[in-house]
């Protein structure tokens, strides 16, 4: 496994649905020459022990991120709404998942 | 031979098909090109192995001599194993490593696919199990051998050099001796030999994707069915089965 390899290869982000019902979500990240590779390698990285019934893939640079330096306009005027959090409903448990 | 040692021979050498390329493929472990393939090429080896403790669990039982799938596996000698001899063979680069797979995967799905609807339902039962796996596995090897064949002129060249050096081994896994034939007569076992045209149809799909060029080699050997081995198989038994002689009957 040498770096070389690793460098010519681009990174993919993981994406894997547990089972029906719930979300994709992220699990972590692998290299891969395209994304039929990338989708193949997540099938065997990542869903050897049952963990799931799909899997997404996409390339780590057409992920658009917030940077940490926009924490404060980007968070905190929302801590000081509380009304927004409907947390003031009982869910039944046959709701399920939500 | 009766039908009943028939059916052993003819289970031992659909397990050790399985036992010898899981363990080719685990000596990957640690030293694949990349951590993604490290992990799918003993995935798959995990995959055979797990049909081989199945087949030659079931072999154990038919033989009726108290031999369970570890005494067989551990405990015989080169001229005792019956696997492909395309199976032993070393791993060489991964070009090599996925020819011999490629071919083999194939194969396997092929015959397994008939074996699913095998008379003995044990055998069908392990193979409709295995196919799914099997279908993996094939993709898997189709998927690298095209890779390579249609990438970089080094690629193409290495995966070329892999086919033309595993060719002379195709032919035996086509083979028909009297087990063979007598395993078809009684509804168990496949005949092999019909299945070489979907075999071509196949592989030759593949490689025409992949740029390949079909090798054309006149040698080929064979001699697994009388326990004729490679000086290979040696080697990977004296591995594989190190801590059972060492540790008779040794437990985790």
């Amino acid at each position: 496994m040498t770096k070389d390899t690793h460098d010519e290869l681009p990174l993919y982000e993981v994406f894997i649905r547990s089972k029906n019902g719930l979300d994709h979500k992220h699990v972590g990240s692998l290299h891969a020459s395209d994304a039929e590779m990338a989708l193949t390698n997540a099938r065997d990285v990542y869903t050897r022990r049952g963990e799931g019934v799909s899997i997404w893939v996409v390339k780590s640079t057409d992920i658009v991120a917030s940077s940490p330096e926009d924490k404060g306009n980007f968070y905190e005027p929302s801590d000081d709404k509380l009304y927004r959090h409907p947390t003031f409903f009982n869910l039944p448990d046959e709701v399920g998942h939500m | 031979m009766t039908n009943q040692e028939m059916l052993f021979e003819y289970l031992l050498r659909l397990g050790d098909n399985s036992l010898i390329l899981g363990q080719r493929l685990a000596e990957w472990c640690g030293h694949a090109p990349i951590l993604e393939e490290d992990l799918a090429l003993t995935n798959i080896g995990l995959d055979l192995i797990g049909q081989s403790r199945m087949l030659l669990s079931y072999a154990g039982e038919v033989e009726g001599k108290g031999r369970d799938e570890d005494r067989l596996a551990f405990h015989r000698d080169t001229q005792a194993w019956r696997n492909l001899l395309l199976l032993e063979q070393p791993n060489g680069d991964f070009a090599k490593t996925m020819a011999r797979q490629f071919f083999f995967d194939v194969f396997q799905y092929l015959q397994y696919e008939a074996l699913s609807s095998s008379k003995d339902e044990r055998v069908a039962g392990i193979a409709a199990k295995s196919l799914k796996e099997i279908t993996y596995h094939r993709r898997h090897s189709s998927d690298w051998v095209i890779r390579l064949g249609d990438g970089t002129e080094e690629s193409h060249e290495k995966m070329q050099t892999a086919l033309n050096e595993l060719w002379g081994f195709v032919p035996e896994m086509f083979d028909m001796d009297a087990v063979d034939e007598a395993m078809v007569a009684d509804g168990i076992g496949v005949d092999v030999a019909s299945l070489r045209p979907a075999w071509d149809a196949q592989v030759n799909a593949v490689l025409a994707e992949a740029t390949l060029k079909r090798p054309d080699v006149s040698w080929s050997v064979r001699g697994s069915r009388d326990g004729k081995h490679s000086e290979h198989l040696g080697y990977i038994l004296a591995e594989m089965q190190f801590l059972q002689h060492a540790y008779p009957d040794a437990k985790w």
